[in-house]
Parts: structure tokens; sequence; C-alpha cells
């Protein structure tokens, strides 16, 4: 007999939504992969505001994840370089928290952002680099700067790593073990936030058992290693309204709405149920089904 | 042939800041300047490098607007994911931007307009990659409504671009990158050959003058050897409108003005 004929021990980390929400503590700083209204781990998202869990620090190059968690008043900190719809730029529940001076923050350049997550994968305290030195960033967000030890003596701003208590991430593709699949054209930052995070969770639009016994010949998809995910869950549709390629779009109509309802009723209580749903299958029958989501269009750019 | 409009004036313009660039990757934010990048890389400087404006490098520049998503060919691949290690970092990019606020210092912001920090008046995208792409890279500025209000006459309400203010320069930082190009604007072409880099106009376009743009401007600017901006001839608008098929760039200024004022 054949060792991979033998029935061995393996792992399984499948978890519901549910537990990983469960899991998590008030006052956390959490990172949420994805890049605007591309590939967020909403279904995650709709999770963690369909719970109790609050005062968050959120980590994000920012869409609907961001604005959905400021308004329904889940983040004491956000840690960002843009929140933004795209075709909708300005994330409308974003920039009214932001004018009602409801949430902290520490704006930071997309660049200096994925240094941070790198020097916190990497254990250090902070990375160098020459990006904020002329603007306002580092006075207002309090970063210092380093000196070269070197015959250069170059003054450099001391970017300082982004510890995550928690990265969320949403996947193409998992096995139980939590071998990763990322199929789109951009894998964004995701790697670095799952390196960055003290726990990992990826929810994912496909799930098998064994990865090698599926898709052997894909494994150039693994984008990072299985030891940086704690937890895996299916949630087939979990990005609406953001975009997944390539299997489907963004839903620019659910963004406008949900955008909309910033200015009217203006209120998120008064919406909460339309844009989370009291479970993630009540979601995502309100949205048309799995057919609906498959039906959007790829955005074009 | 119909008459030239302002705004395909003004994608000829932005293309000519793309010339002698070198193999960098030329970014246009919104029609005209991408437009612009596309018309440069097709007409005199095909070694620029561009992206689809999704993951993929290519080498026919994609038309604007509406499209089958299979209709652009990769010819190569820069994600998000790699893109401050090989073009932002590196300084092989120039990129054409349109900010809300650019003042004497070529200081720009695209974060927020008035109040604080903490809690501003209006919330605008956020830094973006503005303070990274300014100190590593050429940039270069569009504006379709010159004015005051872009054109601010104290300093921009929050720094997301590095300029030429020698008090922002925290010393024994390596500032050799700033390179702040050129600024189309819908009445002329400006640079920042002034003394210490001051903004000056070098160019008017067709029936405006100097004294109506510092009108619309909110601080001093200086005059260049200031010649009539050129207009695109039969070549260049019958690319510009190959790739805009849908005329997007007709939306751009307001009333869609014709180059030549009547």
């Amino acid at each position: 007999m054949k060792v991979s004929e033998m029935k061995t021990v393996t792992l399984d980390k499948r978890m519901s939504a549910r537990d990983i929400v469960s899991s998590m503590r008030d006052g956390m700083t959490v990172g949420i992969g994805g890049w605007g209204p591309r590939r967020k781990p909403m279904a995650l998202v709709r999770e963690i505001l369909r719970s109790d869990l609050k005062d968050l620090t959120v980590v994000a190059y920012g869409g609907a994840d961001v604005g959905m968690l400021c308004a329904a008043g889940k983040v004491k900190k956000l840690v960002f370089a843009f929140v933004s719809l795209d075709a909708i730029p300005l994330e409308p529940w974003f920039r009214k928290a932001r004018e009602t001076g409801q949430i902290e923050v520490l704006e930071l350049d997309e660049g200096m952002f994925q240094w941070g997550l790198k020097a916190a994968a990497f254990g250090l305290p902070f990375l160098p680099t020459r990006v904020g030195l002329g603007t306002d960033l580092a006075e207002l967000g309090g970063l210092k700067t380093v000196q070269s030890p070197y015959e250069d003596a170059e003054t450099l701003v001391a970017m300082p790593a982004l510890k995550l208590d928690v990265a969320l991430i949403h996947a193409n593709r998992s096995d139980w073990r939590g071998n990763v699949h990322l199929f789109g054209p951009d894998s964004y930052y995701d790697e670095w936030f799952a390196k960055a995070a003290a726990k990992t969770y990826v929810s994912c639009e496909e799930l098998v058992d064994r990865m090698e016994d599926h898709y052997p010949d894909q494994a150039h998809y693994n984008v990072f290693e299985r030891c940086f995910v704690s937890g895996v869950v299916h949630m087939p549709c979990g990005a609406h309204p953001s975009s997944m390629p390539p299997a489907y779009g963004w839903d620019m109509k659910a963004f406008k709405a949900y955008g909309d309802a910033a200015r009217e009723p203006g209120d998120w209580s008064a919406v909460a149920d339309r844009f989370v749903g009291a479970t993630e299958e009540a979601y995502l029958e309100s949205i048309g089904g799995k057919e609906a989501v498959a039906a959007l269009p790829l955005p074009i750019f | 042939m119909t008459d030239v409009t302002l705004a395909e004036l003004c994608i000829f313009a932005c293309s000519e800041a793309f010339r002698n660039n070198g193999e960098i990757i030329a970014t246009g934010v919104g029609p005209v300047p991408r437009l612009g990048a596309s018309l440069a890389k097709l007409t005199h400087s095909p070694e620029l490098m561009m992206t689809d404006g999704e993951a993929y490098l290519v080498e026919q520049p994609v038309p604007i607007g509406p499209r089958a998503y299979e209709d652009r060919k990769a010819a190569g691949h820069l994600p998000f994911s790699r893109f401050f290690d090989s073009a932002v970092w590196t300084g092989r990019r120039h990129a054409m931007v349109t900010p809300t606020q650019l003042d004497r210092f070529g200081q720009i912001n695209l974060s927020y307009l008035g109040g604080t920090y903490d809690k501003p008046k209006t919330q605008m995208l956020g830094v973006r990659g503005f303070p990274g792409n300014t100190i590593y890279h050429p940039n270069s500025f569009f504006f379709p409504l010159h004015s005051a209000r872009t054109f601010v006459s104290s300093e921009v309400d929050m720094v997301s671009g590095v300029g030429y203010n020698p008090a922002k320069r925290v010393p024994g930082g390596n500032y050799s990158g700033v390179d702040l190009r050129a600024i189309v604007t819908n009445l002329c072409v400006m640079d920042f050959g002034g003394k210490d880099n001051a903004i000056r106009v070098v160019s008017l376009h067709p029936g405006v003058t100097f004294d109506e743009v510092q009108e619309a401007t909110g601080f001093p600017l200086e005059k260049g050897n200031i010649v009539e901006t050129p207009l695109p001839g039969a070549e260049a608008l019958a690319i510009i409108a190959s790739l805009d098929p849908h005329n997007i760039r007709a939306s751009v200024i307001k009333d869609n003005p014709p180059a030549r004022r009547a």
C-alpha cells in the first residue's frame, strides 16, 4: 500500500465565520486584505458587523469594509492610505465618520503602508524609507526619523511595524489545511497582511479537502504558505459587493445604494439589515443569490 | 475637419510631458492625462511602458471607456503587489495626476480640506501614493479648471506630496528624486523652471493672456519664454479619437470649448 492511499492524520483548519469572529476580542488590531473595492473579505466583515465586537484598530487599503465598520461604530482607530470605491471615489460612510471626528487615524502613503506590514512580518520595530519626508504625514502621524549609520548619514522616516492581531483575507480557493490559491491578476498585499498577523483567517470561494488531490498543477497560485493561515471558511460570493476576479466583478449598483444611504437616511442602524443581513444566507438571498453574483461583469479600467 | 477642442489640445500638451522620459511607467490618471500618455507612446515615445489600469503591462494603450474585458492584450505584468518595488521606489515612473490643491511650492493635497487631522471639514481620498510618488519619481499635473481654489494662495491644507518648500525639508533627507515637471490646465502650460523652482507659464492656449492666468491663480506666476500652445495635427487627432471611442474627453472641460476661442 502506498503512503498516499493510507489513512494518515491531517490538519484541518476549517472554522465557521462565527467561530472566527468569536475568537476576536474588543480592542484588537485587525488587518483586512484586498484593495479598495477589490477582493475584500466582506462576508467576514459582515460577520463582525453582526457581532458585539468593538473598539477595533482597522488596518486596510480601504473600501466598503472600512466604510461599514466605521458606520457601525466598530472602529476606534483607522490606519489607511485611502478609502475609496473607485467609481465612487469618496467612500461616503468613511467620510461621515471622519467629518464628525468619530475615529482616530494614522494616515499613511500606500507604499509606507505595505512597508509597515513587512516590518511586522519580519519582526522588526520599523523599516526605513524616504517616503513621508517633505509632507505632513510624519508630523501628523507622529512618525520618527532615523539616521543612516553609514557614511551617507541620510535621514529617513522610520516606518513602524504594523503588527496585526488578526488578518482577514478572501481567497479564490483553499484546502482544509490552509493551502490558499489566489488567482486574480493581482494579489495586492494579502501576503503581507497574513505575515504581519498573529492569526490570519481566510474565507474562500472554493474549499477542497486536499489541494494536491484536486489542483496539483496550480501550486504557483499559492501566494503565501499555510503556516500563515490559522483558519479557513468556505464562503462563496464572500467578496460581494467587492470584486473577485476572475469569478465576478464588483457590484456598482450595490455600492451606489450603500453610498446613497449615507445621505438618506444617513443612519446606519436603519439600513444595516439591508447591507449586512441577519445571516450570510439571508444576505446572499437578498442580492439575488450566487447566480446574480456570478453574473457581475469584471470591471473595466 | 471639425474644430480641435480644448480637451484635445490639453491631451496633446500632456503627451509632450512624456517625451524623452526613457523606459519608465507612464501613468496618466483621468481621461486627459491617460490619453496624453497613450498618445506619447503611439507617436514620439514608444519606449514608454504603461498598464491597462489594472495589473497588466500593455504595448498597445488601452482605449478608455466601456470595452470588452479581454480587449487589452497583456505583454507584461505589473500588479499593485509589485508596484512600489518595480515602478515607484526605483524612480521608473512618471505620473500625471489631478490633486485637489497645489501651492506655489508645488506641494499638493488629496487628503482633506479644512478642519484638523482628527476632524477634517471635508474628507477626500487620503494621501494615496502621493508622498512616495513625489519623493521618488517625476510628476506632472492636469487641471480642467484653472482657478485660485486649486492654485491656492497660501500652502495646501494637508501636504500630501513633496514640493520645493525649503521649510518642509527635514535636514539630511535625500530629495534628489523630487522632480515636478508640467502643469497643464484649461488655460496654459506651466513648469517649475522659475527662480528656486517657482512656477512659471511657458505656453498660453490660443486666445488666453498671461493676466487671465495670473487672475485665476492664488500666487504670483513667473513668465517663461511664453509661446502659444501648439494644436494637435490630423495624425494626433485620429489617434486620440481611436483611444477615446466614446468621446469621454468631451466631458472633461466645461462646455467642451474649441481650442481656439471663438
